[in-house]
């Protein structure tokens, strides 16, 4: 009897949620879609939602912690603009990547910073700042202007291929495994998780809880950058207003892979799983030419029921528990 | 344990998604031929009409059309359509961009795939289509806004433009236009004040506009080329009571000024039909698709009942024009409040 | 004894705090009027609180959703919604009394914060989120019921016009009704027991359970409060501007996050006053009303938004450093 409802509460498990999501979802789009199994449409569509899926990596650790980080695609947008300021201005393209880098991971810096310098700041109201003001910092630099004239070879990273396998899911998969290293393979990983599960007792075990939250809020300013980069190369051209609204994205597919908002609990590949379930739920959608405004309800509510089903798979189970005890 | 079955269920599924793929080649449904249109964002009336007059055309000749557009106005989510469009084999994609150059190396790719590429309306740059339809000249936009509310101010005075975004593309070519007009001797006495950006938002030009009328009491007109800015302006001259102090003119949507232009805040404005703008767009991207034009200058084309056009240049690239913008004022408002 | 310290204290820099912003209001409307003499005048000021008062009503509800730990992302959409809903019943039954669609659009909005409260309390889903996919769902549903038309101008009755731009007694009707909303919120919050109530569920959500509090109850009372504001002010808003597009008011929810953050509200719950939000609402009105006016380029104003921001929130913190020190060395003496 509890070895069942053991392996019950196994297949409850958020990964085979998301699996079992995911393999609806590639059934329903291949039976709506003849062209949906097609390689090269696969392809064509992981491209089109990976760019904003580096910053779900860190975003992921922060949300673990307790914290968030709205300002990321104000960040990405800081720091496209000044990539292409200074290619604009004669400098060589490979600088103006470092620029990039280093701007991004400055921003994510500062807001490391400020939150761990003034602890009661949430980090929600400073990174909403920020968020205001890195975009307006991007608007000072670039006003109505775009900014374009990168080189034909750095609109390979957005839309070039390594054999048959684009470029953007290569380098995806490599920080996935860095990252996924970094929470389940090691101290600081566990470390993380426990911060977000006991903020004070972490510091009384010893944790430096300021560094490792400097740490994930800098991260997700470098990964902002490498998302900045992407989404450049895809457009050959920068604009401060682009990626508007890519936070909330990035803060839905984390949650939807089941990173619990009040921190300690999450899981790299299911936030993965999640990257992939919204972006080929769309892409499907998208296919078979479902109105964008409906796939904004359908996304809304997959948020709010995806969210809604453990806290009632959780009720089921307690009142299995109870009957149990019951019988016994 | 639980992890490595995780793990390899979670390759698994990826896998099916992409190797099963490989295999597959399912036919192409060769029947109809497939003609699509890409607007700025849902939701803007002036873009379901284009959309509108553009599924008129293409149904005219018999053939499917599809009509997409992003919940925002973003070039990425024109991006993420375009691939759509390119896996499902359309015929034509013809765009309303979000930004002349973002959209290039998408469109490029779906040339590349045979597909005929248009742009209309707001325009990409030349290399990411074959033609552009152009609504009006944007000279002859930007002069006539001009030479109207010179007319209404009786050529002398302070005057002020309330925009959309700063990037606006559009409104741009247009106030460029304005300030050429501006320089001609006859508008010695006016004096373009400002321009002000409202952003297309409701709450934004009101106050752009407010502001406006404090910073410059003496400000005798106000150019709006943009179908929120304009009928912001309205309301707040409105409010005020300011009308026949303040003069309005601009470009803006019927319905939207509709009761502005029945007051006589707004002695008239223009705006070209956007059924119409849809409409050619529609014939052109047939013309393209059966081969009767390629995009270059000089060639003709029958657009349905607009008639025979023709391609001219447009800088590095060719463009279809619709002709002038249509004039709106308080005889001819209330026939066309309802169309669009 | 130090419990008493502590509440001292704390009144004490609730005052310390309002009266900066008061002060920073002072200086920055000072500074204005020197640039540009139209600031002070009463049209201005007229214009500025109407152009405020939308953000003020929004900013107390959010205040109070703020105060039990939660946020709201969905209200904007939620304005959205309820006014375009409104809006069209106005064009579609222009006979119908003004003050009726109103309130068909408040109970529409208070039905969404209700759904709000429910996934919150009942459905054990995080404010963020709950919020977050129920302003995806209401942007989706505001396109499908309007069908991609905008309500114009000219299908607006005058009657419901003038809800938002008429005025009684020389007063325009939405500053009155930003008035009425505020003396409301201050008797509610300081006077009565779920006023109180809500507060102890924000500080302290365990012992107000123990204590036999329904926290439940008081989560899905602030979220339907937020839901029903955003009705309100909806529907004013297509007043307003004589116009309902489903874009409406598109990411104005950070204006109002914002407005209550500058107040002190804090977002770790349990405190916010409603004079704070005031100021706040009105220091982030002025701000937005003054720029365009003393020629800011427009590309100025965002980073000086987020710089204002980022620095009240952060002269805050120093100055309650400052004074929880000055308190301990007058202890030591």
């Amino acid at each position: 009897m509890i070895k069942n409802t053991n392996k019950l509460s196994f297949l409850l498990k958020w990964e085979w949620m998301l699996v079992a999501l995911l393999i609806l979802i590639n059934i329903m789009n291949a039976s709506l879609s003849p062209y949906y199994l097609e390689y090269n449409n696969m392809m064509s569509a992981i491209m089109a939602f990976l760019d904003r899926s580096f910053m779900v990596l860190p975003m992921a650790i922060i949300i673990i912690m307790g914290d968030i980080d709205i300002s990321v695609a104000s960040t990405v947008a800081l720091s496209s603009v000044m990539m292409g300021v200074s290619v604009q201005n004669g400098v060589p393209m490979t600088v103006a990547i470092l620029i990039c880098m280093a701007t991004a991971t400055l921003c994510g810096f500062i807001n490391g910073l400020i939150v761990t310098k003034f602890k009661e700041l949430s980090a929600a109201i400073v990174t909403i700042s920020t968020m205001i003001l890195y975009r307006g910092i991007a608007y000072i630099i670039l006003e109505d202007q775009a900014a374009s004239g990168f080189p034909l070879w750095f609109s390979i990273l957005g839309w070039g291929d390594i054999g048959t396998i684009p470029l953007i899911l290569i380098v995806f998969i490599a920080f996935s495994v860095i990252f996924w290293l970094i929470l389940h393979k090691t101290t600081a990983g566990r470390q993380i998780l426990a911060i977000g599960q006991n903020n004070t007792a972490s510091i009384y075990s010893g944790i430096n809880v300021d560094k490792m939250r400097l740490f994930a809020f800098t991260a997700a300013g470098f990964m902002a950058g490498i998302t900045a980069l992407f989404l450049t190369s895809k457009m050959a051209s920068t604009r401060p207003n682009i990626a508007i609204g890519y936070e909330l994205e990035v803060i839905a597919m984390v949650v939807l892979g089941g990173v619990s908002t009040s921190g300690g609990k999450g899981k790299i590949h299911s936030v993965i799983l999640a990257i992939f379930v919204i972006g080929l739920l769309k892409y499907g959608l998208g296919i078979i030419n479902i109105h964008s405004q409906i796939v904004t309800i359908i996304i809304g509510l997959l948020l709010i029921f995806s969210t809604l089903l453990p806290s009632i798979g959780q009720r089921v189970m307690s009142k299995l528990k109870i009957i149990r005890q019951m019988n016994l | 344990m639980k992890k490595i079955i995780t793990m390899t269920m979670v390759l698994l599924v990826l896998a099916t998604g992409f190797l099963s793929a490989s295999g597959q080649q399912p036919a192409a449904d060769e029947g109809k031929k497939k003609f699509a249109i890409v607007f700025k964002n849902t939701g803007n009336p002036y873009g379901e009409k284009e959309m509108a007059g553009y599924k008129i055309a293409i149904e005219e000749m018999g053939y499917e059309v599809i009509l997409k557009a992003p919940a925002q106005p973003t070039v990425d989510g024109q991006i993420a359509i375009i691939e759509e469009l390119i896996a499902q084999r359309v015929d034509a994609i013809a765009m309303v961009a979000n930004d002349v150059d973002a959209l290039n190396m998408a469109l490029a790719k779906a040339m590349k795939q045979g597909i005929k590429v248009l742009s209309l309306d707001s325009a990409v740059s030349a290399a990411g289509r074959l033609v552009h339809i152009n609504q009006a000249d944007p000279e002859l936009i930007g002069r006539v806004q001009i030479q109207a509310i010179k007319e209404m101010i009786n050529g002398e005075g302070q005057i002020a433009v309330l925009s959309a975004t700063s990037q606006a593309t559009n409104q741009n070519a247009w106030i460029e236009w304005m300030i050429e007009e501006l320089k001609e001797p006859e508008y010695s006495k006016m004096e373009l004040v400002k321009v002000a950006y409202g952003d297309d938002l409701r709450d934004k030009s009101v106050s752009e506009m407010e502001a406006l009328l404090k910073n410059y009491p003496n400000l005798k007109g106000v150019i709006a080329p943009t179908t929120v800015g304009i009928a912001a302006a309205g309301l707040v001259i409105e409010e005020k009571g300011l009308k026949g102090q303040v003069h309005l003119t601009g470009l803006g949507l019927p319905s939207e000024m509709a009761s502005y232009i029945e007051s006589g805040i707004c002695e008239w404005m223009y705006l070209w039909n956007p059924i119409d703008v849809g409409y050619l767009a529609g014939y052109a991207a047939m013309a393209l698709v059966d081969g009767s034009i390629t995009g270059a200058v000089g060639e003709t084309f029958e657009a349905g009942r607009l008639g025979k056009k023709e391609i001219i240049a447009d800088g590095n690239g060719t463009q279809i024009m619709l002709g002038a913008p249509f004039k709106f004022e308080a005889s001819n408002i209330a026939e066309w409040k309802t169309v669009y | 004894m130090e419990k008493l310290l502590k509440k001292k204290n704390n009144i004490q820099l609730d005052q310390f705090r309002e009266l900066g912003l008061l002060l920073f209001i002072i200086i920055i409307s000072i500074m204005v009027q020197i640039r540009n003499p139209s600031f002070l005048t009463g049209e201005n000021i007229n214009d500025l609180l109407k152009n405020t008062a939308i953000l003020s009503i929004l900013s107390v509800g959010m205040m109070l959703v703020l105060v039990t730990r939660g946020i709201d992302l969905s209200i904007a959409a939620n304005m959205a919604f309820s006014g375009m809903l409104a809006s069209i019943i106005v064009r579609d039954f222009p006979q119908i009394h003004p003050v009726l669609i109103m309130l068909i659009g408040i109970s529409a909005g208070t039905l969404s914060g209700f759904i709000n409260g429910l996934l919150i309390s009942k459905g054990k889903i995080l404010p963020i989120i709950a919020t977050l996919g129920m302003m995806y769902v209401l942007r989706g549903s505001t396109f499908l019921i309007s069908k991609g038309q905008w309500v114009s101008a000219y299908q607006f009755t005058d009657g419901f016009k003038k809800m938002a731009t008429g005025t009684n007694w020389g007063i325009n009707n939405l500053i009155l009704i930003a008035v009425a909303v505020y003396a409301l919120a201050y008797y509610f919050i300081n006077h009565t027991r779920t006023g109180r109530r809500i507060y102890a569920t924000g500080s302290n959500p365990d012992s107000a359970k123990i204590s036999g509090i329904n926290t439940d109850r008081m989560v899905i009372l602030v979220y339907s409060i937020m839901g029903m504001l955003s009705g309100l002010t909806g529907v004013l808003w297509m007043a307003r501007f004589a116009s309902a597009q489903s874009d409406s008011a598109m990411g104005y929810e950070m204006n109002v996050i914002a407005a209550c953050v500058l107040g002190g509200v804090s977002m770790s719950g349990g405190s916010g006053k409603v004079g704070g939000i005031l100021l706040g609402s009105l220091l982030f009105g002025i701000l937005n009303n003054t720029l365009p006016l003393i020629n800011v380029s427009p590309f100025w104003q965002n980073a000086i938004q987020g710089a204002v921001i980022l620095l009240a929130v952060i002269a805050n913190v120093l100055a309650k450093r400052g004074m929880t020190k000055r308190n301990l060395n007058r202890r030591d003496r």
